[in-house]
């Protein structure tokens, strides 16, 4: 339903360029979450805002495009491009400050006119937009008092929720949401989370969620895709990610994890990320895994399947792969 | 009274937000009492959620901000003396913040701070004393002096500036190191190298760690005592492992119930809390709590709670500990 086909995006710095996606292809499909995991710096963000077409200087894409299809059709569809004609009503987006996405100096009832008089309820009045609003309003469980408010009387959940209301007002097909609960307290972190779970559900839309918190991936998405350095390194069903990892990295990530009531011995991974100017040339993350061989620091690995829509882009899979297993 | 490294007699902090006359006041910190004792080094954790003034008690042991009522007493001494003497202060306690990138001045190189607090705290009496002094604390935290000599704090990464400065705060050998949201900046990949460093430490050097965070995961894998601060009020302190096993609280057990786990999903009955965490204007009488509490009864909002020891070092502010759920 969405592609992401073989895309690169690199950061212009006048003298050099930084590749912070690096040759990501994947399908988002319908009626599913999907989680994006990595670390900061690994371009999860860039390749959220590349997906959003909402690429402006210094990013630029190198390669590839996004496409958004229409229905079944295989021909019909929205490129990189012309995403932004259809933004809100086909492809929305949820920020991570959600203070800094609204208008302080107007009520919160004003900022959903924007959104919906794009093009979509030209010719409603306020008025109308107003019930329609407080409607919705109602189906998520706020209060429609919060629509007479101005952002700043708000507390950090409550704009988020209102965010999350505007964004999905429309009934969009796909919604990105770039770490939408981290800046706020686990208990209301619990609540956003809760309230993405049950519009989708609901909607049955497809939703995409950045975030660098793997017990977020864990609660919310049916899918998940694992970054390092540019490069999506694995993909696959969430419940198999974390129970079967198949990268070096996202086994060494995910045993990292501390966890209530295990007092086992933790050990972080040694070494950090690469310096995305001068990437290394073979597996991006062979400068710090203990299964390392020669030929990792030299040819780029590919992804694989590693079992029913998983895949995982290390040597050493492809070669268990093609050999005796 | 010897015995007790730590002290912090009902310890309060106002804060006036607006005007003189239409001004509120906050209690950020609200009658906070802890004693830790010095015969063994521990790492107390201090969690809660943003607003809980959690970090305004860490600046008060700092000796930043101004105390409104009660005290600190660190190694026998009150903080207070210690405003005379902040050379003898410096020596016992020191800090670590939260954000790496700002601890270090752009402009300057990250050895020149290692030097400074040497040299200033007359740790070292000159450059090679010093050195010797550097190379050693930096070995603790795993670096090598060679990496970090002469360069600048955008030649590292976060993970790695973070140890530059537990490596700073080591210089004096302190006895407290006050640590805020050390790990929130870094990776989760490298969270547990600075974590276990922190470990080792105690261990290693018998350095006593508050470690403040809101991250009970962390707090749970690191800490030898918990303390959970609700809206300026402590409202559990006790061993890590029992409090969060069997959390006395019942905001204890709402924070952990709401920690995204790995391995059990959260079900779709949880109850939601949609009312305002934010709520910061704090005053009449009842359990601060009470409005968010699916457990709260009529005293609840009636009766200041009081702490109640539940064992010998577990207490917990709250008016049915324990057996909060029965009626």
């Amino acid at each position: 339903m969405f592609e992401i086909n073989h895309v690169s995006a690199r950061y212009n710095m006048l003298t050099s360029f930084v590749n912070a996606v690096d040759d990501v292809n994947f399908n988002i499909e319908k009626n599913e979450i999907f989680g994006i995991a990595g670390e900061s710096g690994c371009g999860k963000s860039t390749l959220l805002k590349v997906m959003y077409d909402l690429v402006d200087y210094p990013l630029e894409i190198s390669s590839g495009s996004v496409r958004l299809y229409n229905g079944n059709s295989e021909t019909n569809y929205i490129e990189t491009g012309k995403l932004k004609e259809c933004w809100w009503k086909d492809i929305s987006y949820i920020s991570q400050g959600a203070m800094n996405v609204m208008n302080p100096i107007t009520k919160v009832e004003n900022q959903f006119f924007d959104t919906v008089r794009r093009g979509y309820h030209k010719k409603m009045t306020k008025k109308q937009i107003r019930e329609k609003v407080a409607a919705y309003m109602k189906e998520l469980e706020l209060s429609p008092d919060v629509l007479k408010a101005y952002p700043h009387q708000l507390s950090g959940g409550m704009r988020q929720r209102v965010l999350i209301a505007l964004a999905t007002f429309l009934n969009p097909r796909i919604i990105l949401a770039d770490e939408p609960t981290t800046a706020l307290d686990v208990v209301v972190q619990k609540d956003i989370l809760t309230m993405l779970m049950s519009v989708q559900k609901r909607m049955k839309n497809s939703m995409v969620i950045v975030s660098h918190d793997m017990g977020v991936h864990y609660q919310v998405t049916n899918r998940i895709g694992i970054m390092y350095a540019g490069q999506m390194i694995e993909i696959g069903p969430t419940d198999e990610i974390f129970s079967h990892p198949k990268h070096p990295y996202t086994q060494m990530l995910i045993s990292a994890l501390p966890k209530v009531g295990d007092n086992s011995q933790k050990e972080g991974i040694p070494g950090t990320p690469p310096n995305l100017k001068s990437p290394p040339i073979g597996c991006r993350f062979a400068p710090r895994c203990k299964y390392a061989a020669d030929e990792c620091r030299k040819i780029r690995p590919q992804m694989v399947p590693v079992g029913d829509k998983h895949f995982a882009a290390c040597l050493l899979l492809e070669h268990a792969k093609g050999g005796n297993e | 009274m010897e015995n007790n490294i730590l002290e912090i007699n009902q310890l309060s902090r106002v804060f006036r937000i607006g005007g003189m006359i239409m001004g509120n006041k906050i209690k950020a910190v609200d009658n906070v009492s802890i004693r830790m004792p010095s015969d063994k080094s521990w790492i107390m954790s201090i969690v809660g959620e943003s607003g809980s003034g959690k970090t305004t008690l860490a600046k008060m042991i700092l000796g930043l901000l101004d105390i409104s009522a009660g005290n600190i007493i660190i190694d026998g001494n009150n903080v207070k003396y210690y405003r005379k003497h902040k050379k003898e202060f410096y020596k016992i306690v020191q800090p670590i913040l939260q954000n790496p990138f700002t601890t270090f001045s752009m402009k300057r190189t990250v050895d020149s701070y290692l030097y400074e607090t040497a040299l200033n705290l007359g740790i070292a009496k000159n450059k090679e004393e010093a050195k010797a002094v550097i190379t050693e604390t930096l070995k603790s935290v795993g670096l090598i002096y060679n990496q970090v000599k002469d360069k600048y704090p955008n030649q590292f990464s976060g993970g790695e500036l973070q140890r530059i400065s537990i490596a700073r705060a080591l210089i004096t050998k302190p006895k407290i190191i006050v640590a805020d949201e050390p790990v929130a900046m870094i990776d989760a990949s490298l969270r547990m190298n600075i974590v276990n460093i922190f470990k080792n430490l105690k261990d290693e050097y018998n350095v006593n760690f508050v470690y403040i965070t809101h991250d009970l995961s962390t707090a749970y894998y690191v800490s030898d005592y918990i303390v959970t601060m609700y809206k300026g009020s402590m409202i559990e302190f006790g061993n890590a492992k029992e409090v969060l096993k069997n959390p006395g609280h019942p905001y204890t057990e709402l924070l952990l119930e709401s920690i995204p786990k790995i391995g059990a999903k959260w079900s779709s009955e949880d109850r939601l809390h949609m009312e305002d965490a934010e709520n910061k204007v704090i005053n009449g009488t009842g359990c601060k709590f009470a409005k968010r509490c699916p457990y709260a009864k009529e005293v609840c909002f009636q009766i200041s709670p009081y702490m109640v020891q539940l064992n010998d070092c577990h207490k917990t502010l709250c008016i049915k500990p324990n057996n909060y759920k029965v009626d």
